[in-house]
């Protein structure tokens, strides 16, 4: 066990590199940065003067030391834009995407797996038909469209929940929540539920898939036999069971909710990460951008690594070595 | 493996199979709609001499204020939204039907190589893969079209085919594994064929009918990403026509209460990508050798 966590780790780190020495190249080569400081009318004197300042003038391979020296010491470098330091600019929003994709996960996580269990235990039922096309619609609208079709039907036809923003906010240390004003969880509706949408369909399809397999197995219908009441059947040794590949699902999709979770927060005007992201995109903010990538893989990694070896210890049939 | 069915049989069950039927005729439209666009539209809604300021934000022709030819009514610049909804289909089509050629062809090689071979090159590309798999297609989409310098409907099916390759990657190598330990490959073997041969003439019909499962799941996929691309606004220009952009036009109206902007392209899309995962749904039950019909 030891020697598979180790060798993970490790691969952890060579894939950070590699995403880090990506990111160099993007940083340095694509889109000329002393121009985008400089401004595009400097003349000569001033461009060799940005060039010095900001050490574009020492060779690729000392750039790229100081690059991941810096990186390790939490310094990306100042935004073009606004000058202020890039991961601060970004960890800034972080609170407000954690809100929102906590509360996505949350709602996809319950709502998927509880609809999916019902839909296993009563197949051929209406409601469970209902809930199966409405899955197959969940996978089959983007979450661009999902997310304008409820401003359009709740914001401003029926105009009972906010269409966008993060209403009314808390400062609680660094940390600024919407969670705890009434205004602030009207906010996080129509964005949450947008970026749960999809998520939910693909759980609750898998849940379903996974209940269905396990409920025919022997010793299901032993724990039937026995006379065990349904709630402990279903829960305790049914579910148990499904959960494992279900929760490993999610966890892997990590990317997916991030990459979402830019989507939607484009959509609501979320003050978050991802919206952040964009704009740097449209703005060519280079240090933004590279300061971005190499959150989010860290992140990725870190929570894909986490997953992996939980399901080494949690599943007794998988042994690594 | 269990023996492939025949043709026939396989259209037979497709014959028997109204949603798959539905599914592959509603793709046909599409396709014939978008092959045939500058003949059946109204309107070439990106040639200037043919759209007009003075038509703009027109409603559907059955509502007041509508006005012919613009069935569907018009946008913020005049455009026929019917013939804008056609040739941004081609561009969905253009894009699906690239990205999965390319990245298709791509993976597989790669798929084949490392379930043939393994060793090094399985070990390397199969970690390449899990890698640009835990990042999403979706989000290194959006982040290499952010770095990319060159915007155009080339560059969005290069960034979409560099994330996406993948998908196939994996299943193939999957399927190779399986292949490979045949008697017909072993047989093949035996009787000294070389590699490249036995890799052409043997593993890879063989380790196929997987593949196109997620060829036609994969067409779906893309095309809505082709979509979330351009509506977030770095996927193709605003020259060329998009039905993700038309809704991202289209969204900054919905509160003047103008919604068929938003509602026919998004509901041409919905319809397009139901259409294809009906026909994906059918060809999984179709070619999965657990399933007996």
């Amino acid at each position: 066990m030891t020697t598979y966590i180790l060798r993970r780790l490790i691969q952890g780190v060579v894939v950070l590199l590699a995403v880090s020495m990506i990111c160099f190249i993007i940083f340095r080569y694509l889109g000329d940065p002393v121009l985008t400081m400089a401004g595009k009318y400097a003349t000569q004197q001033e461009i060799e003067e940005v060039r010095r300042a900001f050490g574009l003038d020492q060779p690729t391979h000392v750039q790229y030391g100081r690059f991941i020296w810096n990186a390790l010491h939490g310094n990306f470098g100042k935004s073009y834009v606004s000058r202020v330091p890039a991961l601060g600019l970004i960890l800034e929003r972080f609170p407000a995407t954690f809100e929102l994709a906590f509360t996505a996960m949350l709602i996809a996580l319950t709502l998927g797996v509880g609809l999916g269990v019902l839909v296993s235990l009563n197949p051929s039922s209406w409601p469970s038909r209902l809930v199966m096309a409405g899955s197959l619609g969940g996978i089959s609208i983007p979450t661009f469209l999902t997310g304008v079709l409820l401003i359009m039907i709740f914001g401003v036809y029926m105009g009972i929940l906010p269409p966008f923003g993060r209403g009314e906010t808390v400062q609680i240390g660094f940390w600024r929540t919407g969670l705890l004003t009434a205004d602030g969880l009207k906010h996080l509706v129509l964005p949450a539920t947008t970026l749960a949408m999809y998520q939910l369909a693909v759980l609750l399809r898998l849940t379903r898939a996974g209940m269905r397999e396990v409920l025919a197995e022997e010793y299901i219908k032993t724990a039937w036999a026995k006379g065990l009441p349904p709630g402990k059947v279903i829960v305790k040794h049914a579910l148990r069971n499904v959960l494992i590949p279900v929760v490993t699902m999610a966890g892997l999709q990590f990317g997916e909710l991030i990459a979402f979770s830019i989507v939607t927060e484009t959509i609501f005007q979320w003050p978050g990460m991802g919206n952040l992201l964009l704009q740097s995109i449209y703005e060519t903010d280079q240090p933004v951008i590279v300061t971005y990538i190499m959150l989010a893989a860290f992140l990725i990694i870190t929570i894909n690594m986490v997953v992996d070896i939980l399901y080494a210890v949690l599943n007794p049939k998988i042994r690594y070595d | 493996m269990t023996k492939p069915r025949t043709r026939s049989k396989m259209f037979h069950s497709f014959l028997h199979d109204p949603p798959a039927m539905a599914g592959s005729a509603i793709l046909l439209v599409f396709v014939l709609a978008a092959l045939c666009a500058p003949w059946i539209t109204p309107q070439n809604p990106y040639d200037l001499q043919q759209v007009s300021l003075e038509h703009f934000l027109k409603p559907p022709i059955w509502m007041e204020g509508g006005e012919a030819p613009f069935v569907l009514g018009t946008d913020d610049q005049g455009r026929d939204i019917l013939s804008t909804i056609i040739y941004g289909c081609r561009t969905s089509l253009i894009v699906g039907f690239s990205v999965v050629l390319i990245a298709g062809t791509f993976g597989v090689l790669m798929g084949l190589l490392a379930g043939y071979y393994g060793g090094w090159i399985d070990v390397f590309s199969m970690r390449l893969a899990d890698t640009v798999f835990s990042f999403s297609t979706t989000l290194l989409a959006i982040l290499l079209l952010g770095v990319f310098k060159k915007t155009g409907i080339v560059t969005v099916i290069a960034a979409i085919s560099i994330a996406d390759w993948v998908r196939y990657a994996r299943t193939m190598r999957g399927s190779v594994l399986e292949v490979k330990e045949e008697a017909y490959v072993m047989a093949a073997k035996a009787t000294g064929a070389r590699d490249f041969r036995l890799l052409v003439r043997h593993v890879l019909p063989n380790a196929i009918p997987p593949i196109l499962v997620v060829v036609a799941v994969d067409l779906a996929v893309v095309i809505m990403l082709e979509a979330t691309l351009s509506f977030l606004g770095v996927g193709v220009p605003l020259t060329e026509p998009s039905l993700g952009m038309m809704i991202s036009i289209g969204k900054n109206y919905i509160y003047a209460g103008m919604w068929w902007m938003v509602v026919f392209p998004g509901a041409a899309l919905i319809l397009l990508v139901v259409g294809i995962n009906l026909f994906a749904d059918w060809l999984r039950e179709e070619l999965n050798p657990k399933i007996g019909r």
